[in-house]
């Protein structure tokens, strides 16, 4: 729909120095006297804003516009395994409804499973204008090809602006597969969602693998997909009364053709889930060796919590992923969240920036955990977790050593 | 078995940065590197190609520079490689790349199986693979956790539900999406390296695609736009606190108590 084109004819050594320069994904290329921009090229458009004037032009092509008046309506998809929903389902249902309340669109669900009804029942509590289940034996299972066989039917027949669906395995897994079905765009782990007078929903979420958030709109497809983590967006209340109803909606069974069998699904052994913690401690890079994740596990241990990571050390294998937090880990919302050397990558911070208190410590006094932080503490995690530790156990009357639940593992290299 | 395995060259570091005043990013070096979660899919590739025997190929998509990653993939044992590249897949998102990477796989030949990493570490989606899977019209299972059987005709693998596993049978040709940790990666050999230094590897655009139509790749044939732009919020209700080791640990007490955490 648009492109960029040089100038060549403006194009001197200085004029591409400078280009060069500027662009910070190192996409333009000076040979014989002319630019290139190659595949590198993020359309980030900086050499057209910043860049010399002229030179690089940002070109808009016309398309043929799509009719968005015949797509109505927000969809949030019900994230479940044998019919127990997902809470992240009602944080959507949230969120539809304070972006559907702007356009005066309804909030519908769509429930795909085997014996739902009941549990669609419960979706009447939480203010929506209609649920749409597709109950089949078939469908008891999350198999890829009817699922996404059903949502297109539903698709066509609701045709909805939007659909909202919770970045679950399941939601991670569906969603993209809809999205190309109806090559239409798909906006992974939203971090805010808001809705324009005419439909467009604008989708915020971190980008570029840097410290950067991006805006991202799908100017001219319909519907708009879009992913929301679980703890992002704030579930509405349950209401005593349940409001509208279920349509069972029914489809041709030979649809339902798929090429995965299902042999078993196995309950996991019931692990401690920090999303559901209420106070967390986050080891960061600053932890110099394995030994000192002590300081990380007793702290959680005297505040009752529970600890977590950050990527980097995942990757030494020092804690295990589940613990970890950011867009390839957890996203959490703890009351409380200590951060040990923990940098602040947007990436980390996406996951866990709706925590209701933030205290930082970081010995570097630019370091970007300090724009979340509530408190930011500039120091030397190894000078100051010691002493609070010590100052806890007095005021609790706990011994001096004491064996922390999450023990270092003893490990000779 | 053909095994097709996509990888990515991703920025080394992730201190990209928006400066809040000029609104340009700043990036700090440009190294690149593979994708640390490819290593995974390509490791898995490795011990299915060990067992069963066959080829393990491996296609990637970005400017000429990300050959780099395919050489890579050629020391740690992957038999062939093509890469993507044209200015008209520039600016690409979910859609376009996983179109791109559809039309690419397209001319590799015959295949059983593609195998992608959980996510990549730059765009951070894990939507390409499913995406592709839809455009191949092949099934698709992401969150695998380990394989449990494979033979001629499918793949039993264990996937990752959160709360529960699913053990789950695909018939051939499927894609699957590898988590972390599936296999313990191999490095890259020196051996290979010699073996492979003057090794062929095809670069294909858009003439080479079956469809040409420019309107299907890039930014041009992304649903979604990048509208803008910025620094993430500050919070601006914040305190920050400096001072040596005992007065931080005092204030940080006093506060937690005040608090009621303590």
């Amino acid at each position: 729909m648009a492109e960029l084109v040089v100038h060549q004819e403006k194009v001197t050594k200085e004029v591409a120095d400078e280009l060069i320069k500027i662009c910070p994904f190192n996409a333009i290329k000076y040979e014989d006297g002319e630019i290139e921009i190659d595949a590198a090229c993020k359309m980030c458009k900086i050499c057209v804003k910043k860049g010399p004037k002229g030179v690089i032009e940002y070109v808009k092509e016309e398309t043929p516009r799509i009719n968005k008046s015949i797509w109505k309506g927000i969809t949030v998809y019900v994230d479940h395994i044998k019919g127990r929903i997902h809470p992240v389902t009602f944080e959507l249902i949230g969120k539809a409804k304070e972006l559907a309340s702007k356009v005066n669109y309804p909030v519908y669900c769509i429930f795909i499973g085997y014996q739902i009804l009941e549990s669609a029942e419960e979706l009447l509590h939480y203010g929506v204008d209609g649920v749409f289940i597709y109950d089949y034996k078939e469908l008891e299972h999350f198999r890829i090809e009817p699922y996404t066989v059903v949502f297109e039917d539903f698709i066509n027949n609701i045709k909805p602006s939007i659909i909202l669906v919770g970045a679950t395995p399941i939601g991670r897994s569906l969603a993209p597969r809809v999205a190309a079905r109806f090559k239409t765009g798909l906006t992974a782990d939203c971090t805010s969602l808001d809705i324009k007078k005419n439909s467009d929903l604008v989708q915020i979420r971190p980008a570029f693998g840097g410290n950067i958030m991006a805006q991202i709109m799908t100017p001219n497809s319909r519907p708009q997909l879009a992913t929301v983590r679980y703890k992002v967006m704030n579930a509405p209340e349950r209401e005593e009364k349940a409001f509208n109803k279920i349509t069972v909606c029914s489809m041709d069974v030979k649809k339902f053709k798929s090429d995965i069998e299902v042999l078993k699904v196995t309950q996991k052994e019931q692990e401690e889930n920090i999303e559901e913690a209420e106070i967390i401690v986050v080891a960061g890079r600053a932890i110099k060796t394995q030994q000192d994740m002590s300081l990380a596990y007793e702290l959680a241990e005297v505040l009752g919590g529970n600890f977590a990571g950050t990527r980097p050390l995942i990757e030494a294998g020092w804690i295990d992923p589940r613990r970890q937090i950011g867009l390839s880990g957890r996203t959490v919302k703890p009351k409380l969240i200590i951060t040990l050397g923990v940098s602040g990558a947007v990436q980390f911070t996406a996951g866990m920036k709706s925590a209701d208190y933030i205290f930082a410590i970081n010995k570097d006094p630019k370091a970007a955990i300090f724009s979340v932080a509530h408190y930011g503490i500039i120091g030397d995690i190894y000078e100051i977790i010691p002493k609070l530790l010590k100052k806890i156990k007095d005021a609790k009357g706990l011994p001096e050593e004491i064996l922390p639940k999450y023990a270092v593992p003893v490990s000779e290299n | 078995m053909e095994i097709i395995v996509c990888i990515k060259q991703v920025p080394e570091t992730n201190k990209v940065q928006v400066d809040p005043v000029t609104g340009v990013l700043i990036r700090e070096g440009i190294d690149t590197k593979m994708n640390p979660y490819d290593l995974f899919a390509i490791e898995t590739a490795l011990r299915i190609k060990e067992k069963m025997g066959g080829h393990v190929k491996v296609i990637s998509m970005g400017p000429p520079q990300a050959i780099e990653v395919i050489k890579e993939a050629f020391m740690m044992g992957a038999d062939d490689g093509i890469l993507l590249s044209d200015k008209k897949f520039a600016g690409a998102d979910v859609l376009a790349t996983a179109y791109t990477l559809s039309q690419g796989i397209k001319k590799m030949g015959n295949f059983d199986l593609v195998i992608t990493g959980k996510q990549t570490t730059d765009g951070d989606t894990a939507q390409v693979g499913p995406e592709t899977a839809e455009y191949l019209g092949i099934p698709h299972i992401t969150n695998v956790l380990c394989i449990m059987e494979i033979t001629e005709k499918n793949i039993t693998v264990e996937m990752d539900m959160l709360d529960t596993v699913e053990i789950a049978k695909l018939k051939f040709p499927c894609l699957i999406s590898v988590e972390k940790d599936i296999f313990q990666p191999r490095l890259p050999s020196y051996k290979r390296k010699l073996e492979t230094s003057n090794k062929d590897i095809k670069v294909l655009g858009i003439n080479d695609m079956d469809d040409k139509n420019e309107k299907k790749y890039g930014l041009k044939g992304s649903p979604t736009q990048v509208e803008r732009i910025f620094p993430p919020d500050e919070n601006t209700d914040k305190e920050i606190w400096e001072g040596d080791g005992e007065d931080l640990a005092d204030k940080m007490f006093e506060k937690l108590k005040e608090f009621k955490f303590i």
